[in-house]
Order: C-alpha cells, then structure tokens, then sequence
C-alpha cells in the first residue's frame, strides 16, 4: 500500500469515469491533425505524448522483457475547469470518425464540485428534465368525422394569425368609433414568435441572421413572424430600417440598450412591432439578466452604453418597482406614450401562482396589450442552475387558470396570453405550441427551439454543452467573440427560419384540418384536447382520454 | 347532414307545406326530431293579436302542466288563448308528453306603458325561468315566449310528428315557417339542441356543425347575459351571434356575416370600410365560426336571412316570386314548397353572400361582404 501523500488525490479529483461527458479516442484512426483539440470550446482534450508498454516474450532465450514506444495521442482533461462538456464538436471536425463524446453512465460525481470558489453552477440552457413533457402528451381528439367533410390542409385556405395587442369589447369599440375615441394598436401576427433573446446573449451573426430569416418569412413567405430583442437593444441601423416592423423590443429592469432606442424614435421608418417589458423570465424568475464580462465586447459595450469587458447582471426588479400596480401602471403607459399611442406594449413575467394577480391588474389597464408568461421550461443564456432546476411555475395550468380567469370575466378576446417555457423541447414545436393555443394563449414563445433548429445549437437536457453564459458557444449561436461566430453563417441561418417556419405552418395546419378549423386559430378549444392523465385533466379541464 | 326548410309568404299557408318539402330532403335525416317556427300566425278558432305574447312549450306531466298555469298567474300574465292541438299521440315516439301547449297571454299591467325592449327583456326572462323550473324535474321544456311565434321541438320522424300533431289541417297557419329536419348530432340528444334556436325574436337554424363552439360558447356566456344560456347544441351560438350583433351592438344585419365570417386582411384592405372592418373583425374574432355550415335565420319584422359558412361547405339555394320565396338545404325542397316558380331565377349563395327577404317579400336582397357596407354612425 502506498501512502496517500505519494499519489496527487485531493478532495476535487476527479477521474475519467466521474465526468459527465467521457473522450473515446481511437488510436488507430487518428491522424494527429489537431482539429479536435483546436475547436474544443473547454480545452478538454489535448495532445499528449504517452508511453505504452509492447509486451515481448522471446521464447527460445526463455527470457522475458518489455519494449516501449512512445506516441503522441489524445487525452482527456479531469479538471474541473476543463471537463468535457458533450457539445461533440471533436467528432463533428474529425476527418476520421476517431472521437466521439460519451455520456458518462457512472453517477456525474462532478456535480458536487459545481461550486468552485463558493460560486454555485451557473449555466445557460434549460431545466435538465428529460423525456416527454406534459405538452408533448397532449393530443387533439375532437375530430370531426360524422357531421363534416374533413378540411384539406393542403389546399384549403387557412387564416393562422393572431392578435397582439389589446381588443377592445365591442361595445366599446363601436362606441369609440362614434366618439372619436383611442382604439388601441393591435397586429396580425403568426401565433409562434421568436422569444426574446438579446443582442449579446446572441452573437452578431445568428440575430441577423434571425431577423433576415423573420424579413424573408414576412416579405416573400407571407408568414408574419415577429421576434423579440430581449433585453439589450437593437442595432442601430435595425431601429432605423423598415424591419423594426417585425421586432418586439424588449426593456428589462437594466435598461440596456434603451439610450440608443430613444435617441432613434425620430428616425424610425415604422414602429416596432410591440414593446415587451419584462418583469420576470421562466428559466430564471427572481433574477435579471446575467450577462457576463467574456460577452462584452466592443459592440455590445456601445449598444448598452457600457464600458467593455464588465458583468453586466441586470437587477432582478425594475428600479420603479414600487408594487406591480404602480411599476405596470407608470412604465406600460410611458412607454405607449414614447410611441405615440401606437405601439402595443404588454409585460412579460414568470409563471407563478401569483400571475393571475398580474392579469387582474392589467384587465385594469387600459394600455396594457397582453401578458406574456413564461415557464419554469424556459431557456436561457445565463443562470444560476437551481433557478433553472428548481425555480418557477410550469406553462399549461398558469396558462389555462389565467385563461379561464379571462373567461369568466368574458375578458379572453380582449388581453391576449401568450405562452413560453419549453415548447418544442423534444422537438414538437407545432404540438406543444397548438396544445398551448387551445387551452387558451393566443401564441407561443420559442426561443432554445429556434436556436436548435435554425443554428443547431447542441445544448439539451443532458446538460450538453449548456455553456452559452461563457461566451464559448462552439457553433458561434451566442458567442462574442468573432472567431467563434463568424463559424455561424447568417445566410444559413436564416434559411433556416424559413425552413422551420415554413414547417410549423404546414404542420399547424395538420392538426387544424381534421378539427375542423381553419377561419380562426383555435384559442381556448379545450373541447379538442385530450390526456391520458386524470390528475391533469381534471387540472387543466380536458378531457380524460385512455 | 341535417336538412333545412324555410318559406315565407305574404299569404298564411299551412306547416305542412314545409313537411312536405322536408319529406323531399328526406334522405339526408334520420328520424331524431323535428323543430318548426312559425311567424306571422293565424288560428282558425281564435282572432289573434298579434301583441300578445305566445308560450310554446311541453308540459311533461300534469304536475308541471299546473306548475306552468299559475307561474304565469302569479308573473301577472292573463291568457287569452289557448291552443289545443288535435292529436294523434300514438305517432308520437317519446311517451312522456302530457301536453304540447300554445298560449297567447296579455302583458301585465305593470308593462302597458314599457318600452319595447324592457318588455322584450321580461318575456326573455319569464321564458328563462319557466325554464329553469322546468329543468329541476325534467318535466317542463319551453321553446319561445314572444308575440307571434310559435315553436314545436319533438323526437320522431318530420311528417309523422306533423300527423301527430295534425299539423294539416288548418287550425295554425302563417306567413314564415322555418323547419329543421335532425336532432343535435354532435352533443347529446335533448329537446332544447335541436334547431331552430330562439332568442327574443330572433331565431336560426343551421346544416353542418360550428367546430369553434366551445370558445365561442364561452365568450357568450362571459357576457353575463340572461338569454345567453343552454348550449345543448353547437348551433345555438349563431342565434345568439345574431342576437349580439342586432340586439346589444345595435349593427345592421349585414355585420353578421362580417362577424362570423370575416374577410381576410387582404381582401379588407381593398374594402371601402376595410379600417373599420378590420376593427370589427378584431373585437368579435371570439365570435368567428368555423366548420361547414348554412344558417338561415328570421327576425322579429319577419326578414329571413341565409348566409353561408366562408368556405361554402354547405349546400343552400333560395327561390320563389314576388310574395313567396323558400329557402332549402336543397333544391327539391324549394320545388316542393314553390313549385310555380321560375328556377332559373334560384340562387345559391356564395361564401360572400348573405341572401335577405325582406319583410315586403317583394325581391331577394343579394348582398356581398365585398359591397360597401351600410354603415352605422360608428364607420
């Protein structure tokens, strides 16, 4: 036995079989090209020089001994610091098909050292729950088939769009129209928007090649589609261009960004789609933004008006934040106000038990154009894990009881709801999106869906890659640093966003066909959803279906 | 497919005309049931006054029978008339039926001098709680409460329920009658889900099926209006629409159709009111139907109405002359209600159309979305 001093244990040590994410290599394959070792985004893999041992036995001299070479071959890193973290891009760049990344099967032992220099995990990404979610269970079972020719999703005319802003009852609206009265924007959007993710959290490279994706869907695909800035602001010449018209801009509590959104009103060709305030965010409900220093670069400095290379963590309330009726009151009219009464201006917040008091304050508010919640599902750029675990409310019952709130007040047509928070975690976006419409949003939010399908970022719920708050995105998706980004083609991305959009119409169409609707989106068609799940039926108030 | 009959003349003509036409369509029902309204009536026995509001309705026992009587005492109503069908009750299928009553009533005193609509709003409210009475024991079933209508809801084959009911032979007669020839498919079968439905006057019938009933249903039922119940049929939401759109909003009656079935951005922005279409289109969008469906609706002045689903996925056609016209699901039964007619004259409205006869019954009103639309102060 030798003593423990001799051999380096401490308590973080780690071996191979501890981390979450095992390097198999294979020898014989590689070429020594050193791709791997260059794109690895965590410096987990190196070249290193080992000695192996080339068993010889002579048996005529009837002696035995060893020979050694020496090679030059890949290591895996056991630190901390260094530990894989799954993205595969070493396999994606191999030439050779010699590596591959592994989910380690044995316990993740390195968990319990996610807390290095006393700062708890910090990640982006979402919720680490794998498997099917609620929404991924729900199916649509009302189908028309007694009483009606079923509708042809291909060559029946459609109308898919829904309403942002605040509807007026129709009494009032009439009675507005009599007298003269403000009738409040609204617009005509496609039910799935681009959720809000900032100039910052997101490279350069993949925001405009969302937004020339969102101007291709809107200009020649006739799919309006609308994104959102998040927090952070918005390239100049983009607030001066005519694609503002597409763009929800986002204020959040640090008001990033807003210097240059105010210094641009003037020369604005047209108005923004809407303005989101936000109050709270799924992924992270209690926090603000958390944009750290390796993300500030030069141009991010100047669009939030900072100096460079600082942390840049928003605060978790708005400094007006006196209570939600005063805070919602002031900065939903101020806001309406700055764009002339023009603009839809509606508030984004974490789903809660708390959201249906949110919604009762807004019906109140006659500025106010929606409500936005998100839920616990949600991604994000940057948190810290137990909020993004642990913190938070999910989407379908927040949805449904603030949905069935409106309904009870004969309120549902005049706030709209829209939905976020792990839609199309698994893929589903058009099933999970619908499912939300039908028990009562009137669209959804996807953010980490688009940018899985429009970017192939590779971050899922096994906590792959997952590492978009260090700014060493591997496919460039949320990366500021440009030899990272300029990886990322904005072109393709945006052909991207014509494909998947493109495809959720195709596919909402499919699940409308054969319920018989196509002159309206079905918001709040509870009557068509099913579950095979009783607690959650009687929940959500669908039907019990086996 | 359910099937549909309207006629409408200036001369009182007998229901059984619309059975008969009813008996031409009669392969597209199945025997679930039968629903008739009838508008401007006429009883051999009894000088109507057209005032007076009438009670249809079945007293399913005597209990409730008596119930109903002095209900109506005890509101203040005194009968003027009441109507005994001479029945066949053998070829009635359901069994508890102790009677099928008409009863014209005199207002109380208390609304001599009442507007028309707060009188309007006490007979809704009197028919809504014999209604209610009516459903604690499942022994009373109230179709309409209002000056010169009558309606007859039964279970059964259209023709047999019409013999049942002696409906040939001449003791009620009127200018409209409306007849729809199949029970509530969709939802269970219950005397109140089968078509016409009825709502202060105003009263619509349906072939097809409103796959957007739920949200709309509780959109309605949010408004917290009294008459805004029951919903035992998908249908029943488009006498409501109708109800919503001429009633609470005060809107011509073009609007309904650009309530129901509004036109799509496009075609509003080449509209000459396309801003305060779209608008309108905003606001009532909870009230946007969808799925196959031809309504044909009448209305108090005696205007009967057909419009179409924004697809057109139903069949209707309107014909007939000056004085009488029909309105069918399908052209055998305009051929059995107005045989002398020149059909190549009949219409068969478009996903645009809404087809109006007005109260003169002198032309079809053919009106399109895409006309201009007569606007109320508001536009």
């Amino acid at each position: 036995m030798v003593s423990t001093r001799s051999i380096s244990v401490t308590p973080g040590s780690l071996t191979y079989s501890d981390l979450p994410w095992i390097i198999e290599h294979r020898e014989d394959r590689c070429t020594l090209c050193g791709q791997c070792t260059s794109v690895c985004p965590k410096e987990s893999i190196h070249l290193s020089h080992m000695r192996q041992r080339v068993p010889k036995l002579d048996v005529f001299s009837k002696k035995r001994g060893s020979n050694y070479r020496n090679f030059t071959g890949i290591r895996q890193r056991t630190t901390k610091a260094n530990s894989c973290i799954g993205c595969g891009m070493c396999s994606m760049v191999c030439p050779n098909d010699a590596i591959i990344a592994v989910p380690g099967t044995n316990e993740n032992r390195t968990l319990f050292f996610e807390n290095q220099k006393g700062e708890p995990n910090k990640r982006g990404g979402r919720r680490n729950i794998q498997g099917r979610t609620l929404l991924d269970q729900i199916i649509f079972n009302r189908i028309s088939m007694l009483t009606d020719p079923a509708l042809d999703a291909g060559r029946h005319e459609f109308s898919l769009t829904t309403t942002l802003g605040r509807v007026l009852s129709p009494e009032d609206y009439l009675d507005r129209k009599i007298n003269g009265g403000w009738i409040p924007p609204t617009r005509e959007i496609f039910p799935f928007v681009i959720g809000s993710m900032s100039f910052g959290a997101l490279s350069p490279n993949m925001w405009l090649g969302l937004l020339q994706g969102v101007a291709y869907c809107n200009e020649v695909l006739g799919i309006p589609v609308v994104m959102c800035t998040g927090e952070g602001g918005c390239p100049p010449w983009v607030l001066r261009s005519p694609y503002l018209k597409y763009i929800i801009l986002q204020i959040a509590s640090g008001y990033f960004g807003w210097d240059e959104i105010i210094r641009a009103i003037p020369e604005m060709q047209c108005d923004p789609a809407a303005i989101e305030i936000k109050y709270g965010q799924g992924a992270k409900p209690g926090d603000g933004g958390l944009l750290m220093w390796y993300k500030v670069s030069k141009l991010i400095a100047r669009l939030r008006g900072v100096p460079e290379g600082v942390d840049l963590p928003s605060p978790p309330v708005h400094q007006t934040l006196y209570s939600i009726e005063e805070s919602v009151m002031k900065m939903i009219q101020t806001l309406s106000t700055a764009f002339n009464h023009k603009v839809p201006v509606y508030p984004k917040i974490s789903a809660s038990t708390s959201a249906k008091s949110v919604l009762n304050n807004l019906v109140r508010n006659p500025y106010a154009a929606g409500l936005m919640i998100d839920g616990i599902d949600g991604g994000t750029g940057a948190a810290y894990n137990v909020s993004l675990d642990a913190t938070g409310h999910p989407i379908a019952s927040c949805i449904r009881e603030c949905y069935l709130d409106l309904a009870a007040q004969g309120m549902q047509n005049e706030i709209p709801i829209f939905a976020a928070g792990g839609i199309g975690k698994n893929g589903n976006v058009a099933q999970n999106g619908m499912a939300l419409i039908m028990l009562g949003a009137s669209g959804v939010h996807i953010g980490k869906y688009i940018m899985q399908a429009t970017a192939g970022c590779l971050g899922n719920e096994k906590n792959r890659c997952n590492v978009c708050n260090v700014g060493i995105c591997p496919k460039g998706i949320t990366s500021q640093n440009p030899k990272l980004y300029r990886r990322l083609d904005p072109d393709l991305v945006a052909e991207r966003v014509a494909d998947t959009f493109m495809s959720i119409r195709t596919e909402v169409k499919k699940i409308m066909a054969p319920l018989g609707r196509s002159q309206s989106l079905p918001i709040g068609m509870s009557d068509a959803l099913g579950i095979a799940d009783k607690d959650v039926a009687e929940r959500l108030e669908i039907k019990y279906v086996c | 497919m359910c099937r549909l009959a309207l006629k409408t003349s200036n001369e009182t003509f007998s229901p059984y005309e619309v059975l008969t036409a009813m008996e031409a369509m009669k392969e597209g029902y199945d025997g679930s049931g039968l629903g008739l309204l009838l508008r401007g009536i006429e009883f051999e026995d009894f000088k109507y006054n057209p005032r007076f509001p009438i009670l249809s309705g079945i007293a399913h026992t005597e209990k409730a029978w008596q119930h109903l009587t002095s209900y109506m005492e005890d509101r203040g109503y005194e009968l003027k008339y009441d109507h005994r069908y001479h029945m066949g009750p053998n070829l009635i299928e359901a069994e508890d039926r102790f009677r099928y009553f008409l009863r014209a009533y005199r207002m109380p005193e208390r609304f001599r001098d009442k507007s028309t609509e707060e009188r309007g709003e006490e007979m809704m409210k009197t028919r809504l709680a014999l209604r209610k009475i009516g459903e604690e024991n499942n022994d009373l079933t109230i179709f309409s409460f209002w000056p010169d209508v009558v309606m007859i809801k039964e279970v059964g084959w259209p023709m047999q329920i019409g013999d049942a009911l002696c409906l040939h032979d001449g003791q009620i007669k009127s200018r409209v009658c409306m007849a729809q020839g199949r029970q509530n498919t969709n939802y269970g079968i219950n005397l109140y889900a089968c078509h016409p439905f009825f709502i202060q006057g105003i009263a619509t019938m349906t072939n097809g099926e409103n796959t957007a009933f739920v949200p709309i249903k509780e959109w309605l039922v949010g408004k917290k209006y009294p008459g805004y119940v029951g919903y035992h049929s998908d249908s029943e939401v488009f006498a409501h629409i109708l109800h919503y759109t001429l009633k609470q909003l005060k809107l011509p009656l073009e609007a309904y159709k650009h309530i129901i079935t509004p036109l799509s951005t496009a075609e509003l922005d080449k509209h000459p009111q396309g801003d305060f279409l779209k608008g309108l289109r905003d606001v009532c969008r909870r009230l946007i139907i969808d799925g196959p469906n031809a309504v044909i609706g009448t209305l108090p002045d005696e205007t009967c109405l057909l419009v179409m689903d924004q697809k057109k996925l139903r069949p209707a056609i309107v014909g007939g002359h000056e004085g009488t016209w029909a309105i069918a699901s399908e052209i055998c039964g305009v051929d059995a209600m107005i045989p002398d007619r020149d059909p190549t004259l009949d219409f068969q409205p478009m996903r645009e159309h809404t087809v109006i006869v007005p109260p003169d019954r002198k032309e079809l009103t053919i009106w399109s979305q895409h006309d201009p639309f007569p606007l109320p102060q508001a536009a």
